[in-house]
């Protein structure tokens, strides 16, 4: 089945690509919809199996690529209305959408791979067709950004495969020459220190372009500024969880060896310089996508500081990622009405929007309680837990610090989606802001309830599945 | 024999740090493809012969004839001057370059390791710094490329270090390359020549938070 789903996404791929007929365009992409739909589906139902032997639905997996199916269907329909709208050539409208279903595609394979040659494959193929949708609008500018981006991403991706070549200088201590992580997992006591230490640098490094972490972040904020907002909701969260997943996996093996501690103070390090960071940006930021893509390297900062506490930091930390996903993704795509509405992206050209949208208005006020972790946002609950994690583990001096920039990062969020909310701009000419459908916020709110409600209260299925992904670390 | 070869390969890089002209850069990374090219016909001598033939075919045809054929291309296409214009000059490029090298030979001296011949893990840490240290200190955006090329080629190096036990490893190595360069000569560079007139990395400072 998964060789069905991969061969008929390329091929869908491949027709979207060649295809200039606007009706066989539609049934294409919704075609693309219901495949990625039913191959969810399919993965519930075969929990625990292993496919093609590089594939395995295990618990992380599964549950990033329902989340993934969840998002996949709101932004493809915005990202129709965002190419009716923009009456785009049916070249520009062909490359988008065969662009995004590579990118979907190759993203949910490399969450189910088990294989970390295998998950590298599909993260140098996410550069290839992310880089399609940055340079989407073919300015100077877009260009500048794709150029940014693929460069850096090669370096990473360079990164990831000099780490892949230590860790199996590792392994042949071992014995073995099986990259596959529960063949790493069973030689856990045999893999040569010295190596797995240069490995989980490059590995760590290599995947923080993708993660959005420092060093290598940079490249994701040019990315989702310059690519078209629906696309940009991919970059900031299913993109995001991506590099997660390379960098979990990898983790929950180092996590078994001596170097456990060692791993985990690089992590501290990353991910509070990444806290940092954004922390800094997002006071001076005035352009709203960069604003919400400095939000996204805050909360993965948050993930990752979850991940190296340890303990109930574990379960909040994958709880967070998810929820993360369903909120970022929603303003993401909100964003795309109040571009319509302003024709602006600085926040200094924006404001007063609940007159001229109420319903859009009240999506922006939800996102951004959620994206702060307020309550009764989900995000508050897993913030907590991390929080409470880094207090179990003595990290108190750390999550002082944390605390205080995190009230930097309110404070600066708020006033600027406040002023966007509230505050009227002068001089505005109210007869050039278009009429918007509050319909088509109805996506976003069911995305931003998904989040409230898992939080809130997560079904059993739900804990379970975390509960499962997190037994591989050790407690 | 092998040995020879890659200490050449690391005399290339010395030799790039004082280059002054861009076709030097290009003729340097053809004799690299080259001299890989003799490194896997000595070292990959366990592999089967069809996959060997695959990785010299792609060390002769695409790193020494193919790219720096595409790169002289480029430089013609694009009108790109023949200076490298480095931000330092050319006696500290090679002192850096020199103590990159000096400090991966002291680095590789304290591993014990029975399964890697050391040679190799120089050759490639030393190359991947120093392609790093060109991209910084480089300004032209095609000097970057090449910086990036270099990189590839070390971590090639590296990859023939365990290519007996794991050809499949080598064969991904090849992957990345093509990969990498289809995307970003291929495209991009096209693309930033037609867009851009000077193609300088101080054109590329207009994205910023506004």
């Amino acid at each position: 089945m998964t060789l069905i789903y991969l061969i008929c996404a390329f091929v869908l791929a491949g027709l979207l690509f060649i295809n200039r007929n606007t009706v066989f365009n539609y049934i294409l992409v919704i075609l693309y919809g219901i495949l990625q739909t039913g191959f969810s589906i399919y993965a519930c139902f075969h929990y625990k199996n292993t496919f093609l032997e590089y594939f395995s639905f295990d618990s992380l997996g599964l549950l990033l690529l329902v989340t993934l199916s969840i998002v996949t269907i709101p932004a493809l329909i915005h990202s129709y209305l965002y190419i009716k709208r923009h009456n785009e050539s049916q070249q520009s409208r062909a490359i988008y959408f065969s662009a995004i279903v590579i990118l979907l595609t190759s993203i949910s394979a490399a969450y189910l791979a088990n294989n970390i040659a295998v998950i590298w494959i599909f993260t140098e193929m996410t550069t290839l067709s992310a880089s399609m949708l940055i340079y989407h609008h073919r300015s100077k500018l877009a260009l500048e950004g794709t150029w940014k981006y693929v460069f850096i991403c090669a370096i990473s991706i360079t990164f990831v495969f000099i780490g892949i070549l230590f860790l199996s200088l590792s392994l042949q201590h071992a014995g073995s020459t099986d990259l596959s992580f529960a063949n790493l997992m069973a030689h856990k006591d045999q893999l040569n220190t010295f190596w797995l230490k240069l490995a989980f640098l490059f590995i760590f490094t290599g995947f923080t372009a993708k993660l959005g972490l420092v060093p290598m972040y940079t490249a994701g904020i040019d990315a989702k500024d310059k690519a078209p907002a629906p696309a940009g909701a991919l970059l900031a969260s299913v993109l995001m969880n991506l590099g997660f997943v390379g960098i979990y996996r990898f983790y929950a093996v180092i996590a078994h060896t001596s170097l456990f501690h060692w791993a985990n103070l690089i992590i501290f390090i990353a991910a509070f310089l990444s806290i940092f960071v954004a922390t800094v940006y997002m006071t001076k930021v005035i352009n709203i996508k960069r604003m919400l893509a400095y939000s996204g390297i805050e909360h993965m900062g948050i993930v990752m500081l979850g991940i190296a506490a340890g303990g109930i930091g574990y379960y909040a930390a994958i709880l967070h990622i998810v929820l993360h996903t369903f909120v970022k993704s929603s303003i993401f795509f909100q964003y795309n009405q109040l571009y319509r509405t302003f024709q602006s992206k600085s926040i200094q050209h924006v404001g007063n929007y609940f007159k001229y949208n109420p319903t859009g208005a009240i999506v922006l006020l939800i996102g951004f309680i959620s994206a702060t972790a307020m309550p009764p946002s989900g995000l508050f609950v897993s913030e907590f837990l991390i929080f409470k994690s880094l207090f179990d583990g003595n990290y108190i001096i750390l999550l002082i610090l944390v605390l205080l920039l995190l009230t930097i990062v309110i404070w600066a969020f708020g006033k600027n989606i406040l002023k966007i909310i509230f505050l009227p701009v002068p001089d505005i000419d109210e007869s050039k802001i278009p009429e918007i459908s509050p319909w088509e916020s109805l996506t976003q709110y069911i995305l931003l309830f998904t989040a409230i409600w898992l939080g809130l209260n997560p079904p059993a299925v739900f804990v379970r599945l975390i509960q499962d992904a997190v037994n591989i670390l050790p407690n | 024999m092998t040995n020879v070869l890659l200490i050449i390969f690391i005399i290339s890089l010395l030799y790039v740090a004082i280059a002054n002209r861009i076709i030097t850069y290009v003729r340097v990374l053809a004799l690299q493809g080259s001299i890989l090219f003799g490194v896997t016909f000595l070292q990959l001598h366990e592999i089967q012969t069809w996959n060997l033939v695959l990785i010299l075919l792609e060390t002769i045809v695409f790193k020494a004839v193919a790219v720096p054929m595409f790169l002289g291309y480029l430089i013609k296409r694009n009108k790109i001057t023949r200076e490298s214009e480095p931000y330092l000059p050319h006696f500290i490029s090679l002192i850096i370059v020199t103590m990159i090298v000096v400090i991966t030979v002291l680095l590789a001296n304290s591993i014990q390791d029975t399964h890697l011949d050391k040679i190799f893990f120089i050759v490639s840490l030393s190359t991947l710094f120093t392609g790093l240290y060109f991209i910084a200190s480089r300004k032209k955006i095609i000097t970057h490329v090449m910086g990036y090329l270099m990189i590839e080629n070390g971590v090639f190096v590296l990859s023939l270090a365990v290519g007996n036990e794991m050809p499949n490893l080598v064969n991904l190595g090849i992957m990345l390359d093509v990969f990498a360069s289809v995307l970003i000569l291929g495209i991009f560079l096209n693309k930033i020549g037609d867009v851009f007139k000077d193609v300088d990395v101080d054109q590329l400072t207009n994205l910023k938070d506004y």
